[in-house]
């Protein structure tokens, strides 16, 4: 009973029909509405975002000049250092913002880089299967052979070093990742009902994938970039770490955490504001990536 | 018919142990010797010709012993030679070795073994990174350069136990360099029985205190005293482990759990942490290197341009670098060579001694005279490697470049091969970083990088007269003379600005305090003979 | 099955062929050489050098000559570590990351799947954010700052545990490794066994399991779990050789003897030799856990056809 009124369901569904699609959307964001965890954690995430773009502008301090009489100081109001400042006696209220910019901008950047040829790439290889999978799973297991650090040096070695291709090596190596997760949801989503049901009605390939495949694979989608965006941000910093990151004097949250921890014992400070910044952000993110699973799910409707 | 001059009193040789550390009378040991030594890297060779590095020369003291060794705080002492004489236009050395001396399966060490370890190294085949140091024997430069065969080198073994070695100019710093690791013996049946692999634990033979017992890679190398070492009897420790610990804070964490005697460094940051809580543990010493900037000769903005370089050099405020950035006493740069080298006094910029604002304003002056203003700024990179100690001092020279005279900075940091093959080829470098330990003891090995045929000059400084002087002075025996002409000619480059000093290195190290027998030198060299564990 | 796995062999042959010529030749384009030094080389020394590794031949016939001795089984001397071979190396670390890497998988395994399980089965209660909040930690904080924390606190402080090095892999010596190494893991499968927890254990045929009175143990450990490790084991395969040769970071904090360094510090000193012999057998690390990774999802999974 239970499973013909759904396949009636799916048979609507796999007609495609506009107004569907879009429902489905309107009923996630009640529903997420209801999560206060995601809904508190967009709100801090916000807050972050706006404080990471416009607080800088507030500080009397520049992010690379340097306080000669005030190297490495805890925090104090009097000094005006309220986050202290560094070794070089820079003001790490403006660094820790600072780098917050480009922490962001390089983590949903390289994620959405990664997802979209990720999803592209697994849903295909998943859905078509046979010849194709086998050939385009071989060109991925040929690229996760490659040791990623060694891949991640020559390029920038040979292209020399910007932003630009900080974000387009992260997003190119995360993709694997992704594109194997949705390969594997595909092979077994393919034999599920809707879509032999859909196909039963000559819905072509293409539409098959886009229309049906990858919005059943959105939960896991979006659990994963909960956790490819943190993870983002943290190969930054190891680039950092290796001196293929971002140039100083500009930073990251990466970058200031990985000098901070150097020092954790002598100028917990250092550590402490910047570590805090971003595990909020990624708590934040983790808890949105939560909510929207639940929301998203299309078993609930 | 050649005088021989002898140079060593009779009293050395008597006891020459009056300069060696066996522990003082009264000194309460522990019952067990051993020493866990923190030592930076992985060496990348045993085999003393064919390794780089502090590490592995660290190791290489202990295994092997020279024709000339260390007192603990760095003096000139015998060591497989019991004696040696110098002719006295200095261009002949007789080494008397010691007959006592042995390898570590008993057979004695012979000069013939000096000739033919000296020829190896000098041997292009054997591509020792370290050939240079014999350089001051005759022929050795032919012979590196492939155009001599190595049996035409300066050395002969006039017996068993007598080395006669010719050099090509008198050569004040010649038994200096003896104390390199890389001039020491490796045995000849060594090495043709085990080949490319002789330097490994069950094979290695070596007349040192020590000799190779286990080697584990990247975790720990053990030696253990060499019963058989002629002065074993001042040897107190029975086993010494090396440990390879790249990273200076876990290096240091392991120190302070207990499990290291002695680091091999520490992180700049932890020394305030340090001298407040273990203040007798540091070890901070001079030591014979300078860290400076080059700036790249054959390209704009720096070529031809000595009063932009000179307005540069003039603003780096070196006192707030060392005293605030840096803190661990380095001492400020203001010439090329520095203090504490033998037979040379220390030349410095003339305007040292004007004031801070006085140097501002003259640089402001220069730097407008060489065609930048505020409103028409100079933009240039420092390109430095990777690391935290760099960063922070091309961070700080940026900001003051940029508040005194408006400079436009940015800072390119590039992984160490990157940096050198760039360094080397002249072609992105502005101003790049760079530093150089001496081998040996000697000025010339400063003054001798910025010859414009020295493989790593750089800056590319070409000076004809720099070079004539350099020349005059390989060829000067008389000590005073030299060093005026050496003197001269530093004065010429440092005012011709190829490069800006920063400062002078220290060594640093944590000893702990029942580590007996250490003593801070200018070469920060720590034979593991010279040292002894107290009762704690 | 057999077959498959026999396709699957001849199939990892082209693969490492073309791993081998990738790597080979993108590390010979990257600026610098092997015997580059800041100290000076007599450039007839450098020739010397560069004649006896063979770096003085054109480069199609260094790559041919390259591989002809790796199909020999010889993967050439070190250039940086001059003592010793490519083989004696990898042979030494190998060991050691294997015993360090499948103890933390193992471990992360354990708990990643205990505490996802545990919070699919309340979602949204407070066991459920309290479990994933902790689990999160292990990403939020990375492994450079939580290894030395660790090492400060039970090493230095409190003189619990050893503050490095390996000693032939004692346990004392394991223990803040093993959870430093398997802290982010634990927290990537936690996440993604509650994802698919929560979703199988809203399907039809648990429902039709719970319907039938099943005990909810037998529900869980015969019917959910199944299905619901399988985005799991299809992250198991990259993570467990990443995991083995990929804990760079921890092997330098914790001075611990294993290949993960080998990559970085290869690629760095142009060993060409080294780098080439890690990136081999990571090549074929990865194809035999990808291998195996399918073969436990064929398993799991009675749908996916071979």
């Amino acid at each position: 009973m239970v499973d013909r009124e759904k396949t009636a369901g799916l048979m609507q569904a796999a007609a495609g029909e506009e107004i569907e699609g879009r429902s489905l959307w309107q009923d996630a964001w009640l529903r997420l509405k209801r999560n206060r965890a995601a809904m508190v954690s967009a709100m801090i995430l916000g807050v972050i975002t706006l404080l990471v773009i416009f607080a800088p502008f507030l500080s009397p301090y520049e992010y690379d000049g340097a306080d000669w009489d005030n190297i490495s100081i805890p925090p104090s109001i009097e000094t005006g250092h309220i986050f202290g400042t560094d070794m070089v006696g820079r003001d790490l209220f403006v660094r820790t913002l600072y780098g917050g910019r480009v922490s962001l901008m390089v983590g949903v950047v390289a994620t959405l880089v990664s997802l979209l040829i990720g999803i592209t790439y697994g849903a295909i290889a998943g859905y078509l299967g046979g010849r194709v999978d086998n050939i385009m799973m071989r060109i991925v297991d040929i690229l996760y052979a490659m040791p990623f650090m060694f891949f991640v040096i020559l390029l920038m070695v040979l292209f020399g070093r910007n932003i630009v291709l900080i974000f387009v090596a992260i997003g190119a190596i995360n993709w694997l990742d992704m594109a194997r997760i949705v390969r594997g949801q595909t092979l077994s989503l393919k034999h599920k009902e809707f879509i032999e049901a859909a196909e039963a009605c000559g819905v072509g390939t293409l539409t098959i994938i886009r229309r049906h495949i990858v919005p059943n694979l959105l939960g896991v989608v979006v659990v994963y970039v909960t956790l490819t965006i943190p993870q983002v941000i943290l190969v930054e910093s190891f680039l950092s770490f290796l001196g293929l990151g971002v140039q100083e004097p500009a930073t990251s949250w990466g970058a200031l955490v990985n000098e901070g921890a150097a020092d954790m014992e002598v100028a917990p400070w250092s550590l402490i504001f910047p570590a805090l910044f971003l595990a909020t952000t990624l708590f934040c993110f983790n808890f949105i990536g939560d909510g929207l699973r639940d929301a998203l799910d299309p078993k609930d409707r | 018919m050649k005088r021989w001059l002898i140079l060593l009193a009779a009293t050395l040789l008597v006891s020459p142990v009056t300069a060696s550390a066996a522990p003082p009378a009264g000194v309460k040991l522990a019952a067990e010797q051993v020493l866990h030594r923190g030592n930076g890297s992985e060496p990348q060779s045993l085999d003393p010709h064919k390794s780089e590095g502090v590490p592995s020369s660290n190791i290489q003291r202990d295994l092997f012993e020279g024709l000339v060794s260390e007192a603990p705080d760095g003096e000139l002492v015998p060591g497989a030679a019991e004696s040696w004489e110098i002719s006295e236009d200095g261009k002949t050395y007789l080494f008397h070795l010691r007959r006592n001396a042995v390898w570590s399966n008993g057979d004695p060490v012979t000069a013939h073994d000096f000739v033919f370890s000296w020829r190896r190294i000098v041997d292009p085949m054997t591509g020792s990174y370290y050939s240079q140091t014999l350089a001051p024997i005759l022929n050795a430069e032919a012979i590196i350069q492939g155009k001599m065969p190595k049996e035409r080198l300066g050395v002969e073994a006039l017996d068993d136990y007598t080395l006669k070695v010719t050099l090509k100019g008198p050569t004040p710093y010649f038994l200096g360099l003896l104390t390199h690791s890389s001039t020491y013996p490796v045995n000849r049946q060594n090495v043709e029985q085990y080949g490319e692999k002789f330097a490994r634990p069950g094979r290695l033979l070596s007349n040192g205190a020590f000799v190779l017992k286990e080697w584990r890679v990247q975790s720990h190398i053990v030696l253990e005293r060499n019963p058989r070492y002629w002065d074993d009897a001042n040897t107190t420790l029975d086993k010494v482990i090396y440990y390879p610990i790249e990273d200076q804070s876990t290096e240091l964490k392991r120190y302070r759990a207990g499990e290291l005697d002695t680091t091999e460094a520490f992180p700049l940051t932890q020394l305030g942490w340090l001298r407040k809580n273990i203040p007798d543990e540091v070890r901070i010493a001079p030591y014979l290197g300078t860290y400076y900037y080059g700036f790249n000769l054959t390209r704009p903005p720096f070529k031809d341009n000595r009063k932009l370089r000179q307005a540069l050099t003039m603003v780096v405020d070196r006192e707030i670098l060392t005293g605030k950035v840096l803190r661990a006493g380095e001492i400020p740069a203001y010439g090329w060579v520095p203090p504490g080298v033998l037979h040379y006094e220390a030349v410095e910029y003339e305007w040292k001694k004007l004031s801070k604002e006085e140097r501002l304003a003259e640089a402001r002056r220069l730097y407008q005279e060489a065609g930048y203003s505020r409103e028409n700024p100079l933009t240039v990179e420092i390109r430095y490697n990777t690391n935290e100690n760099h960063k922070k001092i091309a961070v700080a020279i940026g900001v003051m470049w940029k508040r005194a005279l408006g400079v436009r900075v940015r800072l390119v940091n590039e992984e160490w091969k990157v940096f050198l093959e760039n360094r080397k080829q002249k072609r992105l470098t502005q101003v790049f970083r760079a530093g150089w330990i001496a081998d040996y003891n000697d000025a010339y090995s400063f003054a001798e990088l910025l010859h414009s045929r020295h493989g790593i000059n750089d800056s590319g400084y070409d000076n004809p007269e720099y070079d004539a002087l350099l020349e005059a002075s390989a060829h000067e025996p008389d000590l005073k003379k030299r060093e005026e002409l050496l003197r001269r000619a530093e004065r010429i480059m440092i005012n011709d600005y190829p490069i800006l000093p920063i400062y002078f290195y220290v060594s640093k190290h944590v000893v702990k305090p029942w580590v007996g027998g250490w003593v801070d030198n200018i070469m920060d060299h720590h034979y593991s003979k010279h040292l002894y564990i107290l009762e704690h | 099955m057999l077959a498959y796995a026999f396709r699957r062999f001849l199939g990892a042959w082209p693969t490492l062929l073309l791993i081998i010529t990738l790597a080979f030749f993108l590390i010979r384009v990257a600026p610098g050489g092997p015997f580059d030094t800041d100290k000076m080389l007599p450039p007839e020394v450098q020739a010397n050098l560069d004649k006896k590794y063979h770096l003085d031949e054109p480069l199609w016939m260094q790559y041919g000559r390259y591989l002809w001795d790796v199909a020999h089984g010889d993967f050439g001397p070190s250039f940086q570590y001059k003592d010793y071979s490519v083989t004696e190396l990898i042979g030494a670390g190998f060991p050691v990351s294997l015993r360090l890497g499948l103890s933390a998988i193992a471990l992360a395994l354990v708990v990643g799947v205990t505490f996802g399980t545990l919070a699919a089965l309340r979602q949204n209660s407070r066991l459920d954010y309290t479990v994933m909040a902790l689990s999160m930690t292990g990403i939020s904080i990375p492994n450079f700052v939580m290894a030395p924390l660790m090492l400060l606190v039970f090493a230095v402080y409190l003189h619990w545990l050893p503050a490095g090095g390996w000693n032939d892999g004692a346990l004392p010596n394991m223990i803040l490794p093993v959870i430093a190494l398997a802290l982010p893991q634990i927290a990537y499968i936690s996440r993604l066994t509650r994802g698919s927890m929560i979703e199988v254990l809203r399907s039809n045929y648990i429902r039709t399991a719970r319907a039938k009175g099943l005990p909810e143990r037998v529900v869980l450990m015969r019917h959910a779990l199944k299905p619901g490790l399988l985005p799991v084991v299809s992250y198991l395969g990259p993570a467990t050789a990443g995991i083995i040769t990929g804990s760079v970071v921890i092997e330098q904090i914790f001075g611990i003897p294993g290949i993960g360094r080998y990559f970085v510090q290869g690629a760095l000193n142009r060993d060409y030799t080294l780098v080439m012999g890690v990136v081999i057998f990571y090549g074929v690390l990865i194809i035999v856990f990808n291998f195996i990774v399918d073969l436990v999802y064929g398993l799991l999974d009675p749908r996916v056809r071979y």
